[in-house]
């Protein structure tokens, strides 16, 4: 019973990280139009890099997660802390490594 | 049958011209997700045409054939597309590079040459045939190849253009298109991410990688690149910058340049006669495109995430603002008709574009687009640097 309740936090906590329906048609509208701005509406780059499953592939999701909150000094790529949260920076970089999904 | 003669010269004229059209007053609208092209007519504020699967436009301009025939749209995945404003059809359509950001039409019409990001470099094309004309590699250091941006056309049949990653400008001369002259200015600024050309004279890049402005005047380009509004802005004062400013539509008014601010939500206004700052406007958001009216009276500025859903107006008059906008969600780009009496908005999340009458700043029409991202009216076939 106990090991159930366990199992029901993780998977309730797992639910909760996933962005609202709502929240997910913005952050997926922000993917193609202002991440799309620089990165290509394909996402094969532009001004930055692109961010295909190959490119990404090796990179950790924390390393990613800090890039786009923080950006990256010296070059284009902002800080977007002060519009996405970490949890959703993580799910982002989800759809990123399985476009399909 | 002689009499009849007459007759039938009289019918057969008649069927052609209920077929004319003139293209002075049409122009180029661009779905950026669908990667369509819509043919519109800014006299009569109606969509004519949509030429449809024109690739990556998610970044795209537009430049006209001096005949105002044909449009040359240039997208993002390199694909450089020729559309036949009479016939509302694709005329040719080609795949030069994998990726692109620009192009530009020399001074006599008959070459087009475009900006490429991967590989990085410059590619003229004949723009009758796009048959490939010359291929400038971006080459710099040791073998690199850097983005090439803000790449203009400039008289005497010749292009000019910076590297972003190499911190240069090179003047490109295609008198003899088989021959092409290259002069190379080197450490003219880091990161270079757009430029303008004002007057057919003063090729100017605005810098991302450090404060200020690159200037060279192609009247005396002996005199090398120079460095304008030096140590302006200090880095640690730079706020985010969510979309790079775009230079094309760079305002001069009299003596005055309208010049949006990088990292800065400001406008500022340099004068050209000693290359000095003589004012900065504080705008609402980061300016992206900064455009006179024809006349040069306004000075309208859309702005980048988050602040795209409104539009300034400056006096070029009392330099200051005149008046803030909220034309809708996303105004991603701006087209003053020819002589200014109304100006377009693409206004991408609305999915549709408004038209405003520029003295009373009323919207006058609407017309459905889907995504719309740029629109390039066919006026700018004979204008310098567009």
């Amino acid at each position: 019973m106990e090991k159930l309740l366990l199992l029901m936090l993780f998977s309730s906590a797992g639910f909760a990280s996933e962005p609202s329906a709502e929240r997910q048609n913005t952050l997926r509208n922000m993917l193609t139009n202002d991440c799309g701005a620089c990165h290509g509406l394909t996402l094969k780059g532009g001004m930055g890099p692109a961010l295909l499953p190959d490119t990404l592939a090796g990179k950790p999701d924390e390393f990613l997660a800090a890039t786009i909150l923080d950006g990256r000094k010296g070059t284009a790529m902002p800080p977007w802390r002060q519009f996405i949260s970490h949890e959703e920076a993580l799910w982002l970089i989800g759809i990123l490594r399985k476009p399909e999904s | 049958m002689t009499r009849l003669l007459p007759l039938l010269c009289f019918i057969l004229s008649f069927n052609v011209l209920a077929e004319l059209r003139a293209t002075g007053d049409l122009g180029i609208v661009i779905e950026r997700e669908k990667g369509n092209a819509l043919i519109v007519n800014t006299t009569k504020h109606t969509q004519l045409a949509k030429i449809e699967k024109l690739g990556d436009l998610s970044h795209a301009s537009v430049v006209f054939s001096r005949d105002e025939r044909y449009a040359f749209i240039f997208g993002r995945d390199g694909g450089l597309s020729k559309i036949d404003l009479l016939q509302d059809k694709l005329n040719k359509r080609i795949i030069q590079a994998g990726n692109s950001i620009g192009g530009a039409i020399s001074q006599d019409g008959k070459l087009i040459a475009v900006s490429n990001y991967e590989p990085g470099g410059v590619k003229v094309f004949s723009s009758d045939t796009l048959e490939l004309v010359a291929d400038i590699p971006a080459v710099y250091g040791e073998g690199k190849r850097s983005k090439v941006v803000g790449l203009v056309d400039a008289p005497g049949q010749r292009f000019v253009f910076s590297l972003f990653d190499a911190g240069e400008i090179w003047l490109l001369d295609l008198k003899n298109p088989k021959t092409p002259a290259i002069k190379k200015f080197l450490n003219t600024g880091k990161q270079p991410y757009d430029a303008v050309i004002a007057e057919g004279r003063y090729y100017i890049a605005g810098l991302f990688g450090e404060s200020g402005l690159a200037l060279l005047d192609l009247w005396n380009p002996e005199a090398g690149v120079k460095r304008v509004l030096p140590d302006y802005v200090k880095d640690d004062e730079k706020l985010p910058v969510y979309k790079m400013p775009h230079l094309e539509g760079w305002a001069v008014a009299g003596d005055y340049l309208f010049v949006p601010a990088i990292g800065k939500h400001e406008v500022w206004i340099i004068d050209k006669r000693q290359w000095k700052l003589i004012k900065t406007i504080p705008v609402l958001g980061q300016p992206v495109f900064v455009m006179a009216r024809p006349d040069a009276r306004q000075i309208w500025v859309n702005f980048a995430f988050p602040d795209n859903n409104q539009v300034q107006i400056i006096d070029a008059n009392e330099l200051s603002l005149a008046k803030t906008l909220a034309p809708g969600k996303a105004v991603l780009h701006m087209e003053f008709t020819p002589r200014g009496e109304q100006v377009w908005l693409a206004i991408r999340d609305d999915n549709r574009l408004a038209v405003y009458d520029t003295e009373t700043l009323e919207e006058i029409a609407r017309l459905p687009a889907d995504k719309p991202n740029g629109i390039f009216f066919s006026a700018r076939a004979h204008k310098t640097g567009l």
